[in-house]
């Protein structure tokens, strides 16, 4: 369906224009998937989303989790918006945004709740908080109300991925640092540990939130150093 | 058409509410049978815990199975027929008067020893805090427990639920020398006797929570079970 409302919708486009059909992947297109993983990117660059990246990145599996779930409301989210961007009364736009948002979170807490039951339990209150992740206002009032559905879909995947790639990498560390597993298994060899007569214990430091703050920041210290155009004056 | 107008505005909220009402409650109502599955493998988990048998959440029913060999519904001290005990809500229960309150009691049997389970319902200091506890057959000594909450303080209440402070209820006791129900004193602080615990720091509320729950829900079980555990169970307890 979002097919056809897409055809329409540049079919429009050209007979207002009269321009030529931009390919599905233009360059312009590109980059709305490209710039959030690394300029624009919402946590690093932008610092928003803060909130969940500090509190669900112990463990990899429910960042995963988190990542998916915001995935599915940011693109959901954009295309709905951006289908009904002609039909929204401007003066009660943030209301529909809103509830655009909160309807589908609550719809992705409901099939946590179902499928993935321990996981669901382990994001508990974050869930819900995902209606009021600033990114995903923020991309549905910057960039869905004024752009077409397929851009609105890149651009929302963009977005989402760029929060995705930081919580995995935060929970990446936290974890095989924190705990000496990743996705849960043992990646430290057992025979490391002090307790086996090795030389190794588990940083649990690494487990309390101010370690994700620290990773956040050590991540922003890399990529500013490696991307000058971050770099301000 | 002009999008601003206000009849245009009331139309479109309206509409709008109706819609995502409508789809949300076809979604929660088809989910439901799954959601009520996990929740039930979950409680068969908690109650098995609480006898110190760590499964799977898949594999909970099959142990369930195994090990709970009998569960029993008491009003006023005395078994009743034609309830499910599994089923019944104790969050409903427990505000209900002493008269009309029923009381769920499972029994299970493991390595040939039996063990009183029995759920616990109470308040935190946000929401409801729940739990299961299990008596060795003397119906005196805690043989463990096992506690979650809805939404206690991370890191302060909410650590009801680790084993740091579930470890500490095994071996505690419930009666006194005189055979008389005392309940065991979640204190701030030095816990010495065998009927102490320490509490959580931070945590007094959900702490002092979790002592009314033991004493409150487990009033209801102590007759009962002094008859029911029998002869045998009163040999133990002058025994020891």
């Amino acid at each position: 369906m979002a097919d056809v409302l897409e055809k329409k919708e540049e079919a429009k486009d050209l007979l207002v224009d009269k321009q030529p059909k931009e390919p599905l992947f233009s360059k312009k297109n590109r980059k709305l998937l490209n710039d959030p993983l690394n300029d624009n990117n919402p946590i690093t660059v932008q610092v928003l989303g803060i909130c969940s990246a500090l509190a669900i990145t112990v463990k990899l599996y429910p960042a995963l989790v988190m990542s998916i779930s915001v995935l599915f409301v940011m693109a959901a989210g954009n295309v709905i918006v951006s289908l009904m961007r002609n039909f929204i009364p401007n003066r009660i736009r943030i209301i529909v945004q809103l509830v655009v948002v909160a309807s589908l979170v609550a719809l992705v807490d409901q099939v946590l709740k179902a499928f993935v039951y321990d996981v669901s339990k382990e994001l508990s209150v974050f869930v819900g908080l995902i209606i009021t992740n600033c990114i995903i206002m923020g991309r549905l009032e910057a960039f869905a109300l004024g752009n077409t559905v397929w851009k609105s879909f890149l651009d929302g995947i963009g977005n989402a991925f760029g929060y995705a790639w930081i919580l995995l990498a935060v929970a990446f560390f936290r974890e095989l640092l924190g705990s000496g597993t990743l996705f849960g298994f043992q990646i430290i060899p057992d025979a490391w540990y002090l307790a086996n007569g090795g030389f190794y214990s588990n940083n649990g430091f690494m487990l309390l939130p101010p370690m994700a703050l620290i990773t956040v920041g050590i991540i922003i210290w890399v990529q500013r150093a490696r991307n000058t155009k971050l770099i301000e004056e | 058409m002009d999008v601003n107008k206000n009849s245009y505005t009331f139309l479109f909220a309206t509409a709008m509410v109706v819609v995502v009402a409508a789809s949300l409650s076809f979604a929660a109502t088809n989910l439901k049978p799954f959601q009520d599955t996990n929740v039930e493998q979950e409680k068969m988990q908690s109650i098995l815990s609480s006898i110190q048998i760590q499964v799977e959440r898949s594999q909970a029913p099959e142990a369930y199975g195994t090990y709970i060999t009998e569960a029993i519904v008491l009003q006023k001290g005395e078994a009743i027929d034609g309830q499910d005990a599994f089923a019944i809500d104790l969050a409903k229960e427990i505000r209900k008067s002493d008269e009309e309150r029923v009381s769920p009691l499972y029994i299970a049997d493991k390595e040939g020893k039996t063990y009183y389970i029995i759920p616990l319902q109470g308040n935190g200091l946000w929401g409801p805090i729940w739990g299961y506890v299990s008596l060795k057959q003397d119906i005196n000594t805690v043989y463990g427990a096992t506690f979650d909450h809805k939404a206690e303080t991370p890191g302060l209440g909410a650590e009801i639920n680790t084993p740091v402070f579930e470890e500490q209820f095994k071996g505690k006791r419930m009666l006194d020398s005189n055979l008389t129900f005392v309940g065991i004193d979640v204190r701030k602080g030095d816990a010495s006797t065998e009927y102490e615990v320490d509490g959580i720091s931070g945590g007094t509320i959900t702490s002092d929570g979790v002592e009314a729950m033991i004493l409150d829900c487990l009033k209801e079980y102590v007759p009962f079970l002094k008859v029911h555990s029998g002869k045998t169970a009163k040999a133990t307890l002058i025994s020891e």
